[in-house]
């Protein structure tokens, strides 16, 4: 039975002997020691665990705690004969406890529901026949079995089938993918409509679901400074309201005689001091907003990133690979009439190349014979075919071979000669992002800079940084210097973020402020290097990310602000003594107690919604 | 190394908070966190060390709370 279950029987049967005792009281006019005794066994009922407790506590030298302070003030109740008094109080106490562990506890289940994205079987065939293991028995290159609605389980190449997969849980994309024989496919993702055959490529312990469960579950342990705060602030908090607490019992009697009433405020005062609000709301918090993150294909590193993601002003954006596709695509062959054969002499010449321009070209048109290439670094290529010599590369690899040529006026452009001749040149050029214009825009308006850094040259650089309507432009830079870049930017007295694709910028993520690593499905170098990882392939995550940040830390800070100015105020009612003009004064305290924590819980929960358009 | 650890009985927030300062304290641990909403603890110490630690923030942990423990690795 769960411990909500017990509590709430021990609750109605307390209920139902204060209920029997009252009636002996004043219906049946019994001795009083009739209802004495009901009214202690009704409190024994509701109240021996925190006796119990308040035992412990003593003999461990825990002289300060809640169980102990409720035993003292009720035992004292019953001394002066306010028995009701000393049940309710035990009595609320337990239903307000009770409260506040299903609120809690909804409210866990709720986070991890957005996180359980683990699979717990797989099917695997074992001589011939379909068997349903744990993934953990699926050893790194053994195939298994993914059937219609299934989560695949681990990471792996698809061998044999093809179908759409719902990759929404790992990258936040709602778009279902096509994957096919030879595709990639992340563990997490569900199969929709087919049933494939997949070899694994890494184990249950370190595929992309276990990685991305593992960075939410440990977030909090990287804090963030609101949880540093309440951490410090709780430290001299409980000293300072015992200390207070005792000069309350002691001081004012001295002068006024009244020694009762004070030390009953001053328990009052003990009460209502719990800083359980605070502790709880504020981790529960931020642990709701990274949840609400992972769900959108965001992670999270901890709880610090997410706070200080909120406070960014410049976001410093890579160019290759971040804002642009980082994939070339041909603009224009030069002379079109000719079109064919430039590309032709291209492919042959770049067949053997594994830089992203001959990929390009390659991806166009197929080489159609084979040829003995030598490449010179830094400008192209010498190929030679049985009948043939091709060059193919830039101005000044045809300078150097004295071929006369026609100059284009692109920035990116591969000039074809055969046998000494010119014949053509094909432009490329990078394109852009589809939605790096929004993404852009949408930082600007919520009132951010941006600026992009960049190892291309000048020429490409302004041209992209129009296109996109991007803040400030640097340009040229090796990896070091961009670290460099945004180190001056950082003591100008930016809160820099950087967005790269997390495989050359080891050095800038470390250095910005939050580190952000995109399109990063199944790079663990990106995992690993960067605070903040965006699953998909899109800069417009990127203001989600900022938006649930923002949303995060208002809703930290206002349950901050609610539970102290609630605790302030109820502590200075119990001081002055205004709480203990009302019959249940203890009640009060209780339930400012309580329901300051469940209000605030609930308004962690608030992280988790989608955040508003 | 960095140990995850599994709590048991941690349903006090307060609690957890008090645990993980006084953990802290003990010399040999490096750094810990005991996230009460995981209801587990985080755990930076030597490996050598590790079952004396053990011991020890059990110790602590009960001292705190009456049932409150860490499960082993």
């Amino acid at each position: 039975m769960s411990k909500n279950k017990i509590v709430f029987w021990r609750i109605c049967i307390c209920l139902l002997i204060c209920a029997v005792a009252l009636l002996c009281e004043h219906v049946f006019v019994l001795p009083p020691w009739v209802s004495i005794t009901l009214f202690v066994l009704a409190y024994i009922v509701v109240a021996y665990d925190i006796v119990l407790d308040a035992f412990y506590d003593i003999i461990h030298g825990q002289v300060f705690g809640e169980n102990l302070l409720m035993t003292i003030a009720t035992v004292g109740a019953f001394f002066i004969e306010e028995f009701i008094e000393a049940v309710a109080v035990m009595l609320l106490y337990q239903i307000g406890e009770a409260f506040q562990r299903y609120a809690l506890g909804k409210s866990r289940n709720s986070i991890a529901a957005l996180v359980s994205i683990r699979p717990e079987t797989a099917t695997i065939v074992r001589d011939g026949e379909q068997v349903e293991v744990h993934p953990a028995e699926i050893e790194i290159g053994q195939n298994f079995l993914v059937k219609p609605g299934e989560r695949i389980a681990l990471d792996g190449i698809v061998v044999e089938g093809s179908c759409t997969i719902d990759t929404s849980t790992i990258t936040g994309e709602s778009v279902p993918v096509f994957v096919q024989k030879g595709d990639k496919v992340i563990s997490g993702c569900i199969c929709l409509d087919g049933t494939l055959t997949v070899q694994s490529t890494s184990d249950y312990d370190n595929c992309t679901v276990a990685q991305i469960l593992d960075m939410v579950e440990n977030a909090t342990f990287n804090k963030a400074p609101a949880e540093k705060f309440i951490t410090k602030f709780s430290r001299y908090y409980t000293p300072v309201v015992v200390i207070l607490a005792v000069l309350i019992a002691i001081v004012p009697p001295l002068f006024l005689q009244n020694w009762a009433v004070w030390i009953k405020r001053a328990m009052m005062f003990l009460f209502v001091s719990c800083p359980c609000a605070l502790v709880i709301s504020i981790p529960l918090g931020f642990f709701g907003g990274i949840a609400a993150c992972s769900k959108k294909g965001i992670l999270i590193k901890g709880s610090n990133y997410l706070e200080m993601l909120s406070k960014i002003n410049l976001f410093a954006f890579d160019k290759t690979g971040t804002l642009t596709k980082g994939k070339f695509d041909i603009v224009n062959v030069y002379p079109q009439e000719n079109k064919q054969q430039v590309l032709k002499l291209a492919a042959i010449a770049e067949q053997y190349s594994t830089h992203p321009i001959a990929q390009c070209i390659l991806a166009s048109t197929a080489p159609q014979c084979s040829a003995t290439v030598q490449e010179i670094a830094g400008k192209g290529i010498v190929a030679k075919t049985a009948d043939i010599t091709i060059l193919c590369g830039n101005a000044s690899l045809m300078t150097e071979n004295q071929v006369e040529f026609e100059q284009s006026s692109s920035k990116t452009v591969v000039y074809v000669a055969e046998n000494g001749k010119f014949v053509g040149y094909v432009e490329l050029a990078d394109q852009l992002k589809e939605d790096s214009i929004t993404a852009i825009a949408k930082l600007h308006k919520m009132g951010a800079n941006t600026a992009m850094l960049t190892g291309d040259n000048d020429h490409i650089a302004k041209e992209i940084a129009t296109q996109l309507g991007i803040g400030k432009t640097y340009s040229q830079l090796l990896p070091q210097e961009k670290a460099t870049i945004v180190q001056n930017l950082k003591t100008q007295g930016n809160k820099v973020a950087f967005v790269g694709d997390g495989i050359n910028d080891a050095p800038v993520l470390a250095t910005a402020d939050v580190g952000i690593a995109m399109g990063a499905m199944g790079s663990d170098i990106a995992i690993q290097t960067a605070d903040i990882v965006l699953m998909q392939d899109n800069p417009t995550a990127l203001s989600t990310a900022v938006n649930i940040s923002k949303k995060t830390l208002k809703v930290v800070k206002q349950n901050i602000v609610i539970s102290l100015v609630i605790k302030f105020a109820v502590l200075i009612l119990s001081a002055i003594g205004l709480l203990d003009t009302i019959a249940f004064g203890l009640v009060i305290a209780i339930l400012a107690d309580v329901g300051v924590c469940v209000v605030a819980i609930l308004n962690s929960m608030r992280t988790m919604l989608p955040p508003r358009k | 190394m960095r140990y995850v650890l599994k709590m048991v009985n941690l349903d006090c927030a307060n609690c957890a908070a008090r645990m993980e300062r006084f953990i802290s304290k003990i010399p040999q641990v490096d750094k810990v966190s005991v996230s009460f909403l995981s209801q587990k603890m985080i755990l930076e110490t030597p490996e050598e060390t590790f079952e004396e630690t053990l011991k020890e923030i059990n110790e602590i942990c009960r001292i705190i709370h009456r049932d409150t423990y860490v499960l082993g690795k």
